[in-house]
């Protein structure tokens, strides 16, 4: 099957090189991916808005965009110019929330669908096991959004993550810490609360770490399962302790009972900081924007200035979610969609090898990125080393951008308003 | 005692209270026919649904909200049992089991389909905020939450046991064919069943969506210690699952309060088996 497909790519592209006029049958063959994200389960909002941000950059690959096309290569359209024009179609399948189910969908991908790379899969527990079925059959996996450390410590030939991980996001909240302290907050007390899943103990052990190496201990260390039916002791027990600044690791779920609890309990710590994920969700942000401002958070979205990627790439997602505009998480599936597209494009072929070649030779700048980093580049691990994160601030319902200092857009508001 | 740990209690009583309120349902059907609803989380979650769409369509709080979750929730409750569990009674055990289960993915991801999967909230002043006495903080919502939970499950009780619609219910449970014979007409109670065990379970999703969040999935977090209260309390005794709810509450906030928020499910859970290993039968159900 993939055979006569790479044979069709071939003729097309051959005819496209030699200028002959192929009429209307002989359009090459779409370029399938594979993608994995949580469609249901507790995570589906975040997953969905994914795919929707995802499904604008398919668009403009396929069918071109003028006011994307000076700036971004591939938005010349349509189709990808390495492949002849090739389009894009992207599988999506649902990981359900669980380990099992995304390992079973990244099977199901690579042997039924014939996808030649996949992309995916928003929880790092879950990427951690489907990443291994696409390693296992030589199959490139672009990892967007996951942040657990471990996942590029596997010795993996086939896995590339264009996100930021755990110790830049620790060492982003550090420095923000410290600077609020040279202004003279107070910050003597730190607790931190995680959830117990691969998410929450990674970052939260890589936050204990470089906390206790900036000489700023973790004083109190909360650890919960995710998905509680209730939080009441837990908040109970910030209470007692009362630590002047509070780092929540959550998923949605949670990061709802968690606002509503605080307040029902009236606590509040001076300095509130989340860690992304639940508390970025737009329908978070929607329900409970009101009950958390001034909320401190970690994005790789700042809205740019008119006129470039990013902001052009957020009106277009706009129109698509009704009004919504990209968010951390959406914005990062984007970046890792174009991302393996452009290795795609590049390898000219849709062979595995290939593409794993051409994603090794990645270098993108600064200006072609949908998201805030410096570029992408990977190192042997398969690690972006040019992924940044900026520190924002929730100020009546959006996050904005505070430090650091080149790249903010506000000045922090402390302490932490909350209701 | 401190004053945190008079809090923590006073928590997981109101919490146990809702955990008695959402598990009623339960047993009652269970209680009714030996057929163990699986699909009772989403019954719970569309209860949920219902008043989400009370408060933003109409403006309307959980005192309009609850009334029309128990009509709609009961007439689920006997549309499932007319064309469903009427039928899967007939064959084995396993069918009954994949039966309700096949129900609560229908409804769930007819819940993803119809209202998205984006996370519900209604707002906190909606029941009133929250108050202060002696020191401990209320809120409001949990409060009406925890007290209409006793007093639904009261009532509950007070049906079965004191009233003729009771005792010919509860006639078809022993024996059905027996109970025919006395001129009473099995279906028809159990469908009662369903439809008092919807009502409640309705409420009970109306009155938790005024503190918890709603999302399609919601069910699921929220089923399984339903099943826990129910199996805790002996399945079928309305007042076996109010017992162990305020126990179960109780147990989950000491716990996650004094050893951490991981272990409470360890705690709770291993309470759970001891009791089925001494009592199998539940902590109030029938040998």
């Amino acid at each position: 099957m993939t055979g006569v497909s790479r044979r069709t790519f071939a003729a097309g592209s051959a005819a496209a090189a030699l200028g002959i006029a192929t009429g209307a049958g002989a359009q090459p063959a779409p370029v399938k991916i594979g993608a994995i994200f949580p469609l249901s389960g507790n995570s589906a909002s975040a997953g969905n808005y994914s795919k929707m941000a995802i499904e604008v950059g398919i668009d403009v690959i396929n069918n071109g965009n003028a006011e994307l096309a000076p700036l971004l290569p591939l938005a010349k359209g349509p189709g990808l110019p390495g492949l002849g024009g090739a389009k894009i179609q992207l599988v999506f399948a649902d990981n359900q929330g669980t380990p099992a189910a995304g390992q079973n969908q990244a099977l199901r991908l690579i042997s039924e669908e014939k996808v030649v790379a996949l992309m995916g899969a928003y929880q790092s527990g879950i990427t951690l096991t489907a990443s291994a079925i696409a390693e296992r059959h030589g199959i490139p996996f672009v990892n967007g959004e996951s942040v657990a450390a471990n996942l590029t410590e596997r010795g993996f030939k086939w896995f590339f993550r264009v996100t930021p991980v755990a110790i830049d996001f620790a060492r982003a909240y550090s420095s923000f810490l410290k600077a609020q302290k040279a202004a003279g907050q107070k910050v003597g007390s730190i607790a931190l609360i995680h959830e117990n899943t691969e998410y929450g103990n990674s970052v939260g052990s890589v936050i204990v770490d470089q906390f206790a190496k900036d000489g700023m201990p973790i004083g109190q260390k909360i650890t919960y399962s995710a998905n509680s039916s209730d939080v009441q002791p837990q908040v109970l027990q910030l209470k007692e302790k009362n630590p002047d600044v509070a780092i929540f690791v959550s998923y949605t779920s949670d990061a709802i009972l968690y606002a509503k609890t605080m307040k029902e309990l009236n606590w509040k710590p001076s300095i509130m900081i989340a860690d992304n994920a639940g508390f970025n969700d737009p329908s978070f942000i929607k329900q409970m924007g009101s009950t958390v401002e001034g909320l401190v958070n970690r994005s790789a979205f700042s809205g740019g200035k008119p006129g470039t990627v990013p902001y052009i790439f957020n009106e277009l997602y706009k129109k698509k979610s009704g009004g919504d505009d990209l968010d951390d998480v959406s914005v990062r599936g984007l970046q890792g969609f174009l991302v393996l597209a452009d290795a795609i494009n590049r390898a000219g072929s849709t062979e595995p090898a290939k593409i794993q070649a051409a994603l090794r030779a990645t270098n993108l700048p600064a200006s072609q990125m949908v998201a805030g980093y410096d570029g992408v580049k990977f190192d042997d691990k398969g690690q972006n080393i040019l992924a940044s994160s900026i520190v924002t601030q929730l100020r009546n319902g959006k996050y904005l951008a505070i430090a650091p200092k080149d790249r903010a857009t506000a000045e922090v508001i402390l302490p932490y308003k909350g209701w | 005692m401190s004053m945190t740990l008079v809090q923590v209690i006073v928590s997981g009583l109101l919490l146990g209270a809702v955990y008695a309120l959402f598990s009623s349902g339960l047993t009652l059907i269970w209680g009714m026919m030996n057929v163990v609803n699986f699909a009772h989380g989403d019954f719970v979650m569309l209860g949920m649904y219902t008043a989400v769409v009370v408060w933003t369509a109409l403006g309307g709080g959980p005192f309009a909200a609850a009334p029309i979750a128990a009509i709609l929730i009961a007439t689920l409750g006997i549309a499932s049992y007319f064309l469903l569990v009427r039928h899967i009674m007939r064959g084995p055990m396993l069918a009954q089991i994949l039966g309700t289960f096949g129900l609560a993915l229908f409804l769930r991801y007819s819940a993803f389909w119809y209202f998205g999967a984006d996370f519900k909230t209604l707002p906190d002043t909606l029941v009133g905020g929250s108050f202060v006495i002696a020191g401990i903080r209320f809120e409001g919502a949990r409060v009406l939450a925890g007290v209409s939970g006793l007093a639904i499950t009261l009532l509950l009780h007070v049906i079965l046991t004191r009233t003729m619609v009771g005792s010919r219910m509860l006639a078809v449970s022993e024996d059905a064919t027996a109970a025919q014979l006395m001129g009473i007409r099995p279906q028809r109670m159990q469908a009662l069943a369903w439809g008092m065990a919807g009502a409640a379970t309705g409420i009970a999703g109306a009155l938790i969506a005024t503190f918890f969040y709603t999302s399609p999935t919601v069910g699921e977090t929220l089923a399984i210690l339903a099943f826990v209260t129910v199996s805790f309390g002996g399945f079928g005794s309305v007042l076996g699952a109010l017992v162990a709810g305020l126990i179960i509450g109780v147990v989950e906030s000491l716990s996650a309060y004094l050893i951490g928020p991981v272990y409470k499910d360890v705690v709770v859970y291993l309470l759970f088996v001891l009791v089925l290993w001494f009592r199998p039968q539940g902590l109030m159900g029938k040998a």
